[in-house]
């Protein structure tokens, strides 16, 4: 019960932290804050109206006050370009995202774990060796060129998926997004094995294993019922890791397909400087990342009795 | 009773470390680039920047070996060039955090306390933002660029540095040899210097290639969003994100840029897992 008391403390702290970047971010920004949120094109009129807004001619520590407290109050912002506020963008453009992120995990988990075991049963083997060749260089495919390349061979040269879109209806989804799924899962397969395998082999080498193979389990019993299983926890763990990962994965990929989420949303909104769905975005991706991090913290407390203490 | 001296390390079979093949190829892939980005206007047969629109979009030949883009330069020289960018990426993206880190690092694991503290927090809230987003967002703000790219990494990759020193610092620091250098007397800061750094620092440099990767691939997807460096500039990101609007006619431009970063990223890759395996096998044996 400490450790999540703990652990509340911190997130607390941290999300503080967040709203402090998140904050300055937009105040690093050469020259007049109320200039640069209003965009280049602003007529003086907005400007103003948006220093008053903001409270820009007050102290940093009072606008940040009232920046927080619009945040508790649910407002993150408000676009420049498109006239909306930032949340109300963010519910239209999560829906390709959050699909193309639940795709991707379908897609690169199985055959990771797969390998994964593969190469843990044997350390040492080839097929071990050529699995973690695999990994380290999977880290050295830039994620954007593989996109690019499948969308002219898979989708302009063959022609069996669109190269770019959302589509309408679910099986629509799945066709649209095969590609930028494939291209993402391809780049992440090698984090995942890595990881997994590490997990893996650390596990095969704990005092445990030596006790049931004292006991004389067989080999395949050990591998599947005690090394397996504990190794389930440390890969737990790393998932809120692997989730910041897979955003800036998603975010070029996107990109490169033309997928209306919110990596285009990210890019096309620093492109054209709308720094309030800049700051409202990496506001919403940060604080995502702890979530998952601490959901992943308290299951794990539930499931490892050593954590209960 | 007889007292045998058993040396600490033998000096014959220390010099016996067979180095990894890995190391071998990887190193050579790394110093083949830098070589060519070194004499990168002696290498390349055109000018990298030479417009000649007669011969746009003209398919690999003898003439041009990796074909010509959508103005008519030379893709093959192009590439050569692009090694100096993304090399000097890999250079000015890893060395500041580097420094950085290192040094906040060797001070925080050293004498612990606030700072210490004050840095683990740091690194709490540095972790919670993606590092792409981040990097992407300070850049976005600050304006799009290479200096500003350079600028985003130090800022946000240092934390990462300071805290694998830390770790390392402080297992050192209650190691036999530091505190027989302190009754000698020696000042902290040549113990720090002259005990402490340097047997913290081969986890760090195993680290800082394999993070060369990381910035370099970052670096090049900058360039690929308009974010890093900019068009006329031969940099192999920039030259995917132009050469993937002429890809239905012309497969070559975005296609040797990205073959060049995967060699060199594979380069680095195993380089950087070569020198960690190495690390680990000295300590072990």
């Amino acid at each position: 019960m400490q450790i999540v008391l703990r652990r509340i403390i911190q997130l607390i702290f941290v999300l503080a932290g967040i709203c402090i970047v998140t904050f300055l971010l937009v105040h690093m920004v050469p020259g007049d804050p109320a200039r640069v949120i209003a965009g280049d094109r602003a007529s003086p009129e907005t400007i103003e109206a948006i220093r008053q807004r903001f409270g820009l001619d007050r102290p940093l520590w009072q606008q940040f006050v009232t920046y927080a407290g619009n945040l508790f109050a649910g407002d993150i912002g408000q676009s420049m370009r498109y006239k909306r506020p930032v949340v109300a963008l963010i519910g239209q453009y999560i829906w390709p995202t959050l699909f193309l992120t639940g795709y991707v995990i379908c897609l690169a988990v199985p055959p990771s774990v797969a390998l994964a075991i593969a190469s843990a049963r044997r350390p040492g083997s080839l097929a071990d060796q050529l699995i973690r060749c695999i990994g380290i260089a999977g880290m050295a495919i830039p994620v954007f060129w593989l996109g690019i390349m499948m969308s002219r061979f898979f989708g302009v040269g063959l022609g069996w998926f669109p190269v770019s879109g959302y589509g309408k209806t679910f099986a629509d989804h799945l066709h649209h997004l095969f590609l930028p799924a494939l291209s993402t899962a391809i780049w992440m397969v090698p984090v995942l094995v890595q990881s997994l395998r590490a997990a893996l082999i650390e596990k095969a080498a704990a005092d445990f294993v030596v006790a049931a193979r004292a006991q004389g389990a067989g080999e395949r019993e050990i591998f599947w019922r005690t090394v397996l299983p504990n190794a389930m926890l440390p890969t737990l763990n790393l998932f809120g890791v692997l989730v910041a990962f897979l955003i800036g994965g998603t975010i070029i990929v996107e990109t490169v397909y033309a997928v209306p989420g919110l990596g285009t949303l990210m890019v096309n909104s620093l492109l054209a400087r709308d720094y309030q769905v800049v700051q409202g975005l990496t506001l919403m991706f940060a604080v995502t990342t702890v979530a998952v991090t601490f959901v992943v913290d308290l299951v794990s407390a539930a499931i490892d009795p050593r954590a209960r203490l | 009773m007889s007292i045998e001296a058993v040396p600490a390390s033998d000096p014959i079979k220390q010099a016996a470390v067979v180095l990894p093949w890995s190391i071998v190829v990887a190193g050579s892939i790394v110093g083949l680039w830098i070589i060519l980005a070194l004499f990168a206007p002696v290498v390349a047969p055109y000018d990298p920047t030479a417009v000649d629109i007669a011969n746009a979009l003209k398919a690999p030949s003898v003439a041009h070996w990796f074909g010509t883009d959508q103005v008519g330069r030379d893709v093959l020289s192009r590439v050569i060039h692009g090694a100096r960018i993304d090399l000097l990426m890999c250079l000015a993206g890893v060395l500041p955090p580097l420094l950085i880190g290192t040094t906040v690092g060797l001070l925080s694991g050293y004498y612990g306390g606030t700072v210490d503290t004050l840095l683990m927090r740091l690194y709490d809230l540095t972790a919670a933002f993606p590092f792409f987003v981040l990097v992407l967002a300070i850049v976005g703000v600050l304006g799009p660029g290479l200096l500003n790219f350079f600028i985003a990494l130090a800022v946000v990759g240092w934390v990462t540095y300071a805290r694998l020193v830390r770790a390392e610092v402080m297992a050192i620091r209650d190691s036999e040899y530091v505190q027989a250098a302190q009754c000698l007397g020696y000042s902290d800061r040549v113990v720090l210097l002259r005990h402490v750094l340097p047997n913290a620092f081969g986890p760090v440099v195993a680290y800082a290639v394999s993070d060369a990767v990381l910035v370099m691939l970052a670096g090049a997807s900058f360039g690929f969003l308009g974010m890093g460096a900019q068009p006329p500039l031969a940099e192999w990101g920039v030259m995917i994100s132009d050469g993937s609007r002429y890809i239905r006619q012309a497969w070559w431009i975005c296609t040797f840029p990205g073959l060049a970063a995967i060699s060199l990223g594979l380069g680095l890759a195993f380089l950087g897992d070569g020198l960690g395996q190495l690390r680990r096998g000295q300590v072990s044996a």
